[in-house]
């Protein structure tokens, strides 16, 4: 196609890359998650070197703590959603390119319509929930993956779920304890590190499309932008991991990943505030044959094995307040809900021995 | 056998270094992970897959010959 213009003329005379790899270029739909730190950078680029579709999602707007390392966005962008703030400067940069702003929160009901779209995903969010709903939604929707996250002065980036390799969760199966890995908004990034690390999610997503070079495919890279040291580790795939992620998808869209990172807690009360509460319904999920029961509460009766089949029998509108025997299967049994759509859940600390001491106490 | 042991991330300011050299005899990752923690107790809590000679290898895998080592936490931050 002789129809490209000067515009792309030094890329099209590396002969890796010629007419035809522009053509692939201008075929590929590359779908970006987060316009923030390693978005803006791949976002530029991928713009840039003329990509025919690229798709944007952000809910966040920017503030000017953004501005040292977001490097689309400028004073005038300033509480702007970054999806269209984005867009805009990138449609000057390259108006041939169709740019689709999608200035909403990546969630699970709408992951899988969307990344169908696309044929790369580029991970620039900046959380583990995110960060593990995009990849469990790359393997159901069978999409490669262009991971890429920092942490202060060291970046990693690798390719997930291309070509039958590894995917994210064959590397960490599970998230961090909640807490534990601090962001940048809490410790602080350099400016220059997500523009690093950008630059090489978007080198991956050219040569994925230009079949092009080694890619990092289940490769973990190591950067560290103060030593300029990097090193790439060897990530093995795990079928076990993969097909469990495979199973949810049936109820992929009523899963809650902020509860699966630990972000939402579920709150424990103790005895005497279990019975102080009004306009609560309490569910008592041990056996039936367990003892005491704790009648004074009027609890349902919905043993942990059996809260699914019988979830119909519990209103979303109430309070619900859970406990067993001593508090540990109605945590499982408060995260399950929470997983379920249900918001306002507790459960008793100490359970039903708990509240049955209580009582005592409170006769004498 | 000598190994280094490299720490990366949150693990290198846990340990309040990035690199050491360690002897010890022939023994697991799990195995070695409890001398690790032992020696810099802020590992205890951290998470972190362990690569041998860069490549991530399970708990159970015997460390045999003179190896270098990566602890690599997970980064969430973009």
């Amino acid at each position: 196609m002789s129809s490209f213009n000067s515009r792309y003329h030094r890329q099209i005379i590396l002969p890796e890359i010629g007419v035809s790899g522009q053509e692939k270029l201008d075929n590929a739909k590359v779908l970006v998650i987060g316009a923030g730190g390693l978005g803006c950078p791949i976002l530029q680029y991928l713009t840039a070197a003329g990509i025919g579709s690229i798709g944007i999602i952000d809910f966040d707007v920017v503030e000017s703590s953004n501005l040292h390392r977001q490097i689309l966005y400028g004073a005038s962008s300033l509480g702007i959603n970054k999806a269209i703030a984005a867009k805009q400067r990138l449609t000057d940069l390259n108006s041939e390119v169709t740019i689709t702003a999608y200035p909403e929160k990546l969630t699970t009901k709408n992951a899988c319509s969307l990344f169908s779209k696309y044929d790369i995903i580029v991970d620039g969010s900046d959380n583990f929930s995110t960060r593990y709903l995009v990849n469990d939604a790359c393997i159901l929707m069978n999409k490669p993956l262009v991971y890429g996250a920092i942490f202060k002065f060291e970046g990693q980036v690798a390719v997930f779920n291309y070509k039958n390799g590894p995917t994210y969760r064959c590397l960490f199966p599970e998230p961090p304890k909640a807490g534990s890995v601090p962001s940048c908004s809490e410790i602080g990034v350099l400016g220059v590190l997500p523009g690093i690390i950008g630059s090489m999610q978007a080198n991956e997503v050219l040569k994925i499309v230009l079949d092009l070079g080694d890619i990092l495919n289940g490769k973990l890279l190591q950067f560290d932008c103060l030593t300029m040291q990097s090193s790439a580790f060897k990530i093995h795939r795990s079928e076990l991991q993969i097909s469990k992620t495979k199973a949810l998808q049936n109820d992929f869209e009523t899963m809650n990943y902020d509860t699966f990172c630990g972000i939402i807690q579920v709150v424990e009360i103790d005895a005497e505030a279990a019975f102080s509460k009004n306009n609560v319904q309490y569910i008592d999920v041990r056996e039936p044959h367990e003892q005491p029961k704790i009648e004074d509460l009027a609890p349902i009766y919905i043993p942990l094995g059996k809260l699914l089949e019988e979830i119909q029998n519990i209103s979303k509108e109430k309070e619900t307040i859970l406990f067993c025997q001593s508090g540990i299967r109605s945590k499982k049994a408060a995260e399950l809900l929470l997983d379920n759509g249900f918001n306002n859940i507790a459960h008793i600390k100490g359970g039903a021995i708990a509240l049955s001491e209580y009582q005592a106490v409170k006769e004498v | 056998m000598q190994l280094t042991i490299k720490y990366f991330g949150m693990l290198a300011e846990a340990t309040s270094i990035s690199e050491e050299q360690l002897q010890i005899d022939t023994c697991s990752v799990a195995e070695l992970l409890i001398s690790l923690k032992k020696q810099h107790p802020k590992l205890s809590n951290k998470d972190f897959k362990v690569a041998v000679n860069q490549e991530l290898v399970a708990h159970d895998y015997a460390i045999t010959t003179e190896t270098e080592i990566a602890l690599l936490p997970p980064f969430a931050g973009g």
